[in-house]
C-alpha cells in the first residue's frame, strides 16, 4: 500500500510577535516546525503501512529549506521524502498550492507504486484555511473524505475503505473506494518517536527534490501568483478598543460584598440580563 | 530547528496588492449574493441565517439580490428551509430536491453547487465555515477555479463592487483582506457567531426557483452507512449561550476549574476555556473557546484567570459584556473586557456564584415548597 502524507512546514506561531510600533510581523528567529496538524496524518498513515505493509511518502512544497521538515518526518520512520520547490510557485494561493502538489503526486505515483491513499493535515496554524486538502481531492478526482477521527477498515483487494467522519452533530461512517484522500482531525492518535537507528538513517537519507518540471507541472499559468485567483490588499494589526475596562474598586472588601457590587454592575449595564436569568432560574 | 526569515503574507510579498481589477468578458454577466442554506438532518444550521444578515447588506450595497440556496432530499424539511429563507431576508430561493441530496456528501453536494454555480452565475457565494462547509466551498472553489477567502470575520463590498473579504492570519495576531479580483463567484466562508443573528420577519414570501439535479444514486463512490448522533449530555452549546463562564490558567488547578462550573450552573450558563486547559486534559476540546476553538457571542460573558492573548480574543470580542476576573491588572485581557475585578478568582468564583443564587432565584424555594 502506498500511502502519500502532505505536510506544510510553517512558523511556530506561538513565537510569532507583532512589533508594537510599526505593526509588522516580527519574523526574524522564528523556528520552523511540521505544521502540528500534519503530525496526525502522518502518524495515521504510518499505521496503516505498519499493519497492511507498503510504503509512506511525504510530501512538501516549499522553499528549500523545507527539507528540515522532511528530514523531521523521516525521523518518525516514513519512507521517502520529497521536496517540491520552485521560484515558480511563489505567493501560491489554495488553489495554486493544490495544483502543483496534485501534479507533484501523479508523478510520485508513476515515479514509485500507485497511490491508493493521499493525506493532509485538518488544516495549517498560518494560513489556517482547510482548503489545500479538498483542493488535491478534486483535482486527482480522488473521493474526498474530510475531518476523519478513525480509519475503521480497508480492503486493498477490494480496494475500499470505511472511515468515521467528524460531521456537524455526529460521527458518519462512511465507506468509500481507494484511492481516496484523507484530512486527519486533530487529536486522533499520537505521533511516534523513532527509534534511534531511525533518526540516524534520517540525518544520512536522500531528500528527493523536484522543480516544477521535474516534478511534471504541465502548466505553468496554474503555479504561484499567477494561478492564484486570491489577491491579498492589505495586512494589518487588529485596533485596539478605544476604551479599557473599568476596574471595580474593591479596596477592603470581602469576596461576598464584592460578588454584590459586581452583580450590581453587570445587572446595570445589562437590564435585561436580570429579568433572564431569573426566569431561566425558575425554569 | 533552523529560522526562517519569511512566512509571507500569502500574495502580498508577490506585489498583487496593487493590482487593478480587469474582469474577463465571461464573467461580467454573474450578478447577484448567493449564501448556501446548510441543512442537514431536518435543521439549518443558524450560521446560514447569519450569513443571510450578512448577505442582505452586500446585496443592498450592491443593488442586487440575495438568493438562499438550499440542497436536500424532497420533503417538508426542505420546503421549510425555503420558507425561512425568505423570513431571514432573501428575494429568492433556489432549490433542489433529490435523493441523492439526502445526506451530506461531497460527491453530489459539490456536483450540484457547480452547476448550479454554471447556470445561474452568482457574483458572491457565501458558506458556513462548519466541518460541512468548509469541504463543500474547498471543492466547489476548486472545480470553478476561483478564489475562497476562509474563515472571514469582516465582509465589505469597495468601490469598484469587489468582495473584501478579512480574515485573521497567523493564530490570529494579524488581519488581512482579501480580494478575488478576477473571478467569478468570490467565495467566502465565515465561522458560526462571527455575525449576529439577523431578526426573523414573519410572513415573507418569494420566489422559489427549482433545479432538476440528475446525478443518481449509482455514480457516487462514497457511501454513508451510519450517522451517530453526538449525545446530549456531551454537547456544548457555547457557541448560542446567552451567558457563558469560562477560566484560564490562573485558576491554578483542575479542581479549582470546578468553581466554573458551579458558577456556570447557577448562572444557567455554558462553561468553557482557554486552550491551555484543553491540552491540560481539564476541559475537553470542544469547551475551547478562541481562534481555534469555538467563537462566542454572549450577552454575558465571565473570564476568570484568562489573560486574553490575541487567539482568544477574536473568539469573545462579539460579547455585549465581558467581565475579566485576573490578578493582574495590567493582563492584556482587560483591553477589551468592560469590567474588570483584579482579585484571586479562586476565592471569589464561590462568593459570586452565592450572591447569583440569592439574588436570581428568589422563588426556587417556594417552587420546592409547593
Ligand atoms: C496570512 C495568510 C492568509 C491566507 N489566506 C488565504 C485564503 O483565505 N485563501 C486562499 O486561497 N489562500 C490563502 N492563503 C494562502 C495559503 O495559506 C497558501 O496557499 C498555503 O500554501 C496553503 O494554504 P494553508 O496554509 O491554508 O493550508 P491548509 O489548506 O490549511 O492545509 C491543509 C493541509 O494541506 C497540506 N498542505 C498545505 N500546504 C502545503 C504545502 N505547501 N506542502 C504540502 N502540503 C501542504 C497539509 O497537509 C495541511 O495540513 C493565505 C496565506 C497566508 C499566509
Ligand atoms: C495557533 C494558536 C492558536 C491558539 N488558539 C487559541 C484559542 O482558540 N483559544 C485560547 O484561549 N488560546 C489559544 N491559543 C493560546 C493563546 O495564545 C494563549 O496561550 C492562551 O489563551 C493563554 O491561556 P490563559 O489565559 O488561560 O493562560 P495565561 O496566559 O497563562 O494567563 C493566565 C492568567 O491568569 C491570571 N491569574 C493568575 N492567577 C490568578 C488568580 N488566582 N486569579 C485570577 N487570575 C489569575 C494571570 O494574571 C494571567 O493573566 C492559541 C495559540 C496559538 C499559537
Amino acid at each position: 500500500m502506498h500511502l502519500v502524507v502532505c505536510i506544510k512546514q510553517v512558523p511556530d506561531s506561538a513565537q510569532i510577535r507583532v512589533h508594537p510600533v510599526t505593526n509588522t510581523i516580527m519574523r526574524q528567529g522564528v523556528p520552523t516546525i511540521i505544521n502540528p496538524y500534519d503530525l496526525f496524518a502522518i502518524e495515521a498513515a504510518l499505521r496503516l503501512r505498519d499493519k497492511h505493509g507498503g510504503k509512506v511518502t511525504v510530501l512538501t512544497m516549499g522553499p528549500p529549506m523545507a527539507e528540515d521538515s522532511l528530514r523531521r518526518a523521516l525521523t518518525y520512520g516514513v519512507d521517502r521524502a520529497v521536496l517540491l520547490t520552485d521560484r515558480a510557485f511563489a505567493g501560491s494561493d489554495t488553489l495554486a498550492t493544490s495544483y502543483a502538489l496534485s501534479q507533484a503526486i501523479l508523478k510520485i505515483g508513476q515515479t514509485y507504486e500507485p497511490v491508493d491513499i493521499v493525506f493532509t493535515g485538518k488544516q495549517t496554524i498560518d494560513g489556517d484555511t482547510a482548503q489545500v486538502g479538498p483542493g488535491i481531492a478534486k483535482r486527482l478526482d480522488l473521493q474526498q473524505l474530510t475531518y476523519v477521527s478513525g480509519v475503521n477498515e480497508v480492503n486493498l483487494e477490494g480496494k475500499t475503505i470505511t472511515v468515521e467522519r467528524r460531521a456537524e452533530g455526529g460521527v458518519q461512517i462512511l465507506k468509500s473506494n481507494l484511492p481516496c484522500l484523507i484530512t486527519m482531525l486533530e487529536g486522533t492518535n499520537e505521533i511516534r518517536r523513532g527509534s534511534i537507528d531511525v533518526a540516524l538513517a534520517a540525518a544520512r537519507a536522500e531528500i528527493v527534490t523536484w522543480n516544477a518540471a521535474a516534478a511534471g507541472v504541465a502548466e505553468m499559468g496554474k503555479c504561484g501568483l499567477k494561478g492564484s485567483p486570491t489577491v491579498v490588499k492589505r495586512v494589518f494589526a487588529p485596533s485596539p478598543r478605544a476604551d479599557k475596562a473599568k476596574i471595580i474598586d474593591i479596596g477592603g472588601l470581602t469576596p461576598d460584598a464584592i460578588a454584590t457590587k459586581t452583580l450590581d454592575e453587570i445587572f446595570n449595564r445589562l437590564p435585561t440580563i436580570e429579568k433572564e436569568l431569573t426566569a431561566m432560574a425558575q425554569g | 530547528m533552523t529560522t526562517t526569515p519569511a512566512p509571507k503574507p500569502a500574495a502580498a510579498a508577490g506585489g498583487r496588492a496593487g493590482m487593478k481589477k480587469e474582469l474577463p468578458e465571461k464573467f461580467r454577466s454573474y450578478k447577484h449574493v448567493w449564501v448556501f442554506i446548510e441543512l442537514e438532518r431536518g435543521h439549518v444550521h443558524p450560521v446560514s441565517w447569519e450569513l443571510m444578515g450578512e448577505g442582505r447588506k452586500l446585496a443592498d450595497k450592491l443593488g442586487v439580490q440575495l438568493a438562499g440556496v438550499v440542497l436536500g432530499g424532497a420533503g417538508e424539511d426542505t420546503r421549510a428551509a425555503v420558507q425561512e429563507c425568505y423570513a431571514y431576508g432573501a428575494d429568492v430561493a433556489y432549490l433542489v430536491e433529490s435523493p441523492v441530496l439526502a445526506d451530506y456528501r461531497n460527491e453530489p453536494y459539490s456536483r450540484c453547487m457547480m452547476e448550479l454555480v454554471n447556470k445561474f452565475q452568482p457574483e458572491i457565494l457565501l458558506l458556513g465555515a462548519t466541518t460541512l462547509g468548509r469541504d463543500l466551498a474547498g471543492s466547489v472553489a476548486t472545480t470553478l477555479a476561483t478564489g475562497l477567502t476562509a474563515d472571514c470575520t469582516e465582509l465589505a463590498v469597495d468601490a469598484d463592487g469587489s468582495l473584501a473579504a478579512t480574515r485573521p492570519t497567523f493564530g490570529g495576531s494579524l488581519l488581512c483582506t482579501i480580494y478575488t479580483l478576477n473571478f467569478r463567484p468570490q467565495m467566502a466562508t465565515v465561522r458560526p457567531r462571527v455575525f449576529s443573528m439577523p431578526e426573523r420577519q414573519e410572513g415573507k414570501s418569494g420566489p422559489v426557483i427549482e433545479y432538476e439535479f440528475k446525478m443518481i444514486e449509482d455514480e457516487i463512490v462514497t457511501k454513508l452507512l451510519q450517522f451517530i448522533p453526538d449525545r446530549d449530555s456531551n454537547k456544548s452549546n457555547l457557541a448560542y449561550a446567552d451567558v457563558v463562564v469560562a477560566g484560564g490558567l490562573g485558576l491554578g488547578s483542575a479542581e479549582n476549574y470546578q468553581l466554573v462550573k458551579d458558577l456556570a450552573k447557577a448562572l444557567g450558563a455554558e462553561w468553557g476555556g482557554s486552550r491551555p486547559l484543553v491540552q491540560r486534559g481539564w476541559i475537553p476540546a470542544d469547551r475551547q473557546i478562541g481562534q481555534t476553538g469555538k467563537t462566542i457571542r454572549p450577552k454575558l460573558y465571565i473570564a476568570a484567570g484568562i489573560s486574553g492573548a490575541i487567539q482568544h480574543r477574536v473568539g469573545v470580542e462579539g460579547a455585549d459584556l465581558i467581565l475579566a476576573i485576573n490578578t493582574d491588572k495590567n493582563a492584556p485581557i482587560m483591553d477589551f473586557a468592560h469590567i474588570g475585578l483584579i482579585t484571586d478568582a479562586v476565592r471569589f468564583l464561590p462568593a459570586l456564584a452565592k450572591e447569583v443564587r440569592q439574588r436570581i432565584a428568589p422563588n426556587t424555594r417556594s417552587r420546592l415548597v409547593g
